[in-house]
């Protein structure tokens, strides 16, 4: 049983967010409700097997990725797990791609072959949702080597620093502290960012996690700055929390730990009956919803916003959702004569399989960068 | 199917030509590095990259703790990222922890991205018995990875095709699994000065014969040919194809000299169950069922795990006496 931490003792006036002009958080706003109303969406198309395999739905950690992004520039490369639909989102992925990715259809941001788990954005430096538990922690560090390596021996790029998310679960993952001891000897600018839920599965964080109530302690073992985030359902707070933070990573290109508290508010994936944890704890996370928690700052503190400007915030992206969902509709389903033999190699060889003849990919539109 | 090799008095060390050929590639383009153990400072656990450090300095030359899976990752994504990484496995037998990053990230970013990210990267190391090892550390990996689409997988022979090969692999766009050995790594050959590459999917033929077609991979290229100098005196014939890249497999090649032969043993130094040696046979039965005058047959490492006592090694690996035996069943004559 986790509790709910409401946002307490921050001062709203002078966190780096209170700097930000009003435009950038109704932005975060936006966003919020974007990934909010998406998933909705992404539930209904579900249940209705317009969507298969396994899906995993954000509602409930959308300030996670919309407060740390904003501390963030367009090279930085970004990599996570599978519960990726709100990362691909903030970081500016067309809703059509990531729907019909999950439709299936060749207008998904992989055309078809990824699904729900596996959204890869290469003009917004998404690598991939990863559908293996922890796997992306490796090649979270192995970005950060690159831009690093890119900046000091080839010469080319800004400092960058790479954000790798990883569920609470991926902490109890070999994988996770070969990577953290990599970039702490190396010194990679990778933050790895734990959205910390309180639970995998069905399992509480403390029934599988050492230190569950310091988990920085872990970073500490490798050497790695840390940072936790005790109120992470609110966006503000978050970045008022993460910004000084990355900045840091990204100046002196090192690496960072953030322990950031979350929750999700469905199941674990689409079939999950919830056994594990009452409707009050929901309940009381719910009472701290991201998206009412900064309506309301911006309502009261900052007067910029109207609850009829929300509600016109909330039809328009509403009608972008559906679009989305018509356009997954109407899209081609891939023809396997030509998609399936595809993609599996840049340059195909003759005699590479038994089974056929690789060919050539085309690019998609939506994620060619053209778009 | 080449047959010609280029001229040269130059006689160089397998490993030598691994280190020529990484090194002339890191002349050549700044993006590729070397990332492993001991690969740096101790100068290669098997001295491939000996004196590299020096010449390229810490930045390019990278010494990795042991997290085989943690800096093959990295080494993916870095790829990913543009750069050419070479990653360097001290042996294919401890890339057994890294299965996950290499098996399902490698080969299946491209497609899984639908085309927007691919790995153009290159895993290295010994593969296979290095002598007196033992089950943990004798492993051959073709056996279990060949079967995974997506990367290609060159195994030389000689010293010269380990540099015209690990040249093709460090360019190449797509993963290559790169399995060198141990027991070749001090073999002399001959290695022009001059520039070359070779290219994966053409096999090579060794040795030129009418009664029976031999195909191998790697090191056991070797015992063949020495197979074929012995049944040579007793006026038997052998095509011996060295196939220099399981994937592609230049099957066209051992297609044509089965055609020729009417027989063919294929020689690996893996487990049988599920081998390149077995997949040969099936992809020869597909094609040219009808030329064949008798069944395949596979000479494959003995199925049981690697034993440690000499005596039992030599027995279980492929060897000279293994494969004479297997071509002479082919002709009837034990
Ligand atoms: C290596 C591996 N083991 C098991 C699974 C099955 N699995 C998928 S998600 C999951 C729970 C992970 O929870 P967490 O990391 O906390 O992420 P969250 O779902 O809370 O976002 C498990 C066990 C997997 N995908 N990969
Ligand atoms: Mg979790």
């Amino acid at each position: 049983m986790t509790t709910a931490t409401a946002s307490k003792g921050r001062d709203r006036k002078t966190g780096a967010s209170a700097m930000l002009p009003d435009d950038t958080l109704l932005g975060w706003l936006r966003d919020l409700v974007l990934i909010r109303e998406f998933e909705i969406r992404t539930m209904q198309a579900y249940s209705n097997a317009q969507i298969g395999g396994f899906c995993h739905v954000y509602n409930g950690q959308e300030a996670v990725v919309v407060g740390t992004f904003a501390a963030t520039i367009k090279d930085d490369p970004i990599i996570t797990a599978y519960r990726d639909h709100g990362h691909a989102l903030a970081r500016g992925m067309d809703p059509k791609a990531c729907m019909a990715e999950m439709f299936g259809k060749t207008t998904g941001c992989a055309k078809g072959k990824g699904g729900s788990m596996h959204m890869f954005d290469r003009p917004n430096n998404l690598f991939g949702g990863h559908g293996i538990v922890s796997a992306q922690t490796p090649l979270g560090a192995g970005l950060a080597f690159a831009t690093k390596y890119e900046n000091e021996v080839l010469g080319e790029g800004e400092k960058r620093i790479s954000l790798c998310f990883l569920g609470d679960g991926a902490l109890n993952q070999g994988a996770l502290h070969e990577a953290m001891n990599l970039a702490g000897i190396f010194s990679l600018p990778v933050i790895y960012i734990v959205e910390n839920n309180g639970y995998s599965m069905g399992t509480a964080i403390h029934r599988g996690t050492t230190m569950s109530d310091k988990l920085e302690a872990k970073a500490a073992a490798y050497g790695i700055e840390s940072l936790t985030i005790e109120d992470g359902m609110d966006v503000c707070a978050i970045y008022d929390k993460f910004k000084p933070f990355a900045d840091a990573c990204r100046r002196d290109q090192k690496p960072g730990f953030v322990d950031l508290k979350t929750y999700r508010y469905q199941g674990h994936s689409m079939s999950d009956p919830q056994k594990y944890r009452s409707k009050d704890e929901v309940g009381s996370y719910q009472e701290l919803d991201p998206i009412l928690t900064l309506k309301g700052q911006l309502i009261e503190d900052r007067g910029c916003l109207t609850e009829e400007d929300f509600k016109a915030m909330q039809k328009e992206v509403r009608a972008i959702v559906r679009e989305a969902v018509k356009f997954a509709e109407n899209s081609p389903s891939p023809d396997p004569r030509t998609e399936l033999y595809s993609d599996v190699f840049t340059d195909p060889l003759p005699n590479s399989s038994p089974s056929g003849p690789y060919t050539h990919g085309e690019a998609n539109h939506l994620t060619r960068g053209d778009a | 199917m080449t047959t010609a090799m280029i001229e040269t008095t130059r006689q160089i060390q397998y490993r030598e030509a691994l280190r020529e050929a990484m090194s002339e590639e890191m002349r050549a383009d700044k993006r590729v590095f070397l990332l492993g153990e001991e690969v740096a400072e101790y100068n290669g656990a098997y001295k491939i990259s000996q004196g590299m450090l020096d010449e390229f300095g810490p930045k390019r030359i990278i010494d990795s703790p042991i997290s085989e899976n943690g800096f093959a990752g990295l080494g993916i994504a870095a790829a990913m990222h543009g750069l050419r990484p070479i990653i360097e496995f001290m042996s294919w037998s401890f890339s057994l922890v890294a299965a996950d990053q290499i098996l399902n990230n490698a080969p299946k970013m491209l497609y899984m991205s639908g085309g927007q990210w691919g790995c153009p990267i290159v895993f290295r190391g010994n593969d296979g018995a290095g002598g007196q090892l033992a089950s943990t550390h004798s492993w051959c990996v073709e056996g279990l990875f060949a079967n995974v689409p997506g990367m290609h997988m060159a195994i030389p022979s000689c010293p010269y095709d380990a540099k015209g090969l690990l040249k093709t692999a460090i360019r190449c766009n797509d993963p290559v699994f790169f399995l060198e050995s141990e027991r070749m790594l001090g073999d002399k050959g001959p290695v022009p000065e001059e520039e070359y590459t070779i290219p994966f999917g053409e096999a090579i033929l060794r040795a030129e014969g009418d009664d029976c077609t031999l195909v191998s991979f790697g090191r056991p290229v070797n015992f063949c040919i020495e197979a074929m100098v012995e049944l040579a005196k007793e006026e038997i014939s052998c095509d011996v194809l060295d196939m220099r890249t399981i994937r592609p497999l230049d099957i066209d090649s051992i297609v044509r000299s089965v055609k020729k032969t009417g027989r063919l043993v294929v020689v690996d130094q893996s487990w049988p169950f599920a081998s390149p040696a077995t997949e040969v046979i099936t992809q020869v039965c597909e094609r040219a069922f009808d030329y064949l005058d008798h069944q395949p047959v596979r000479v494959n490492s003995d199925d049981v795990p690697t034993p440690y006592a000499k005596e039992l090694e030599q027995a279980y690996l492929p060897h000279k006496g293994k494969i004479i035996e297997a071509v002479k069943s082919t002709l009837g004559l034990v």
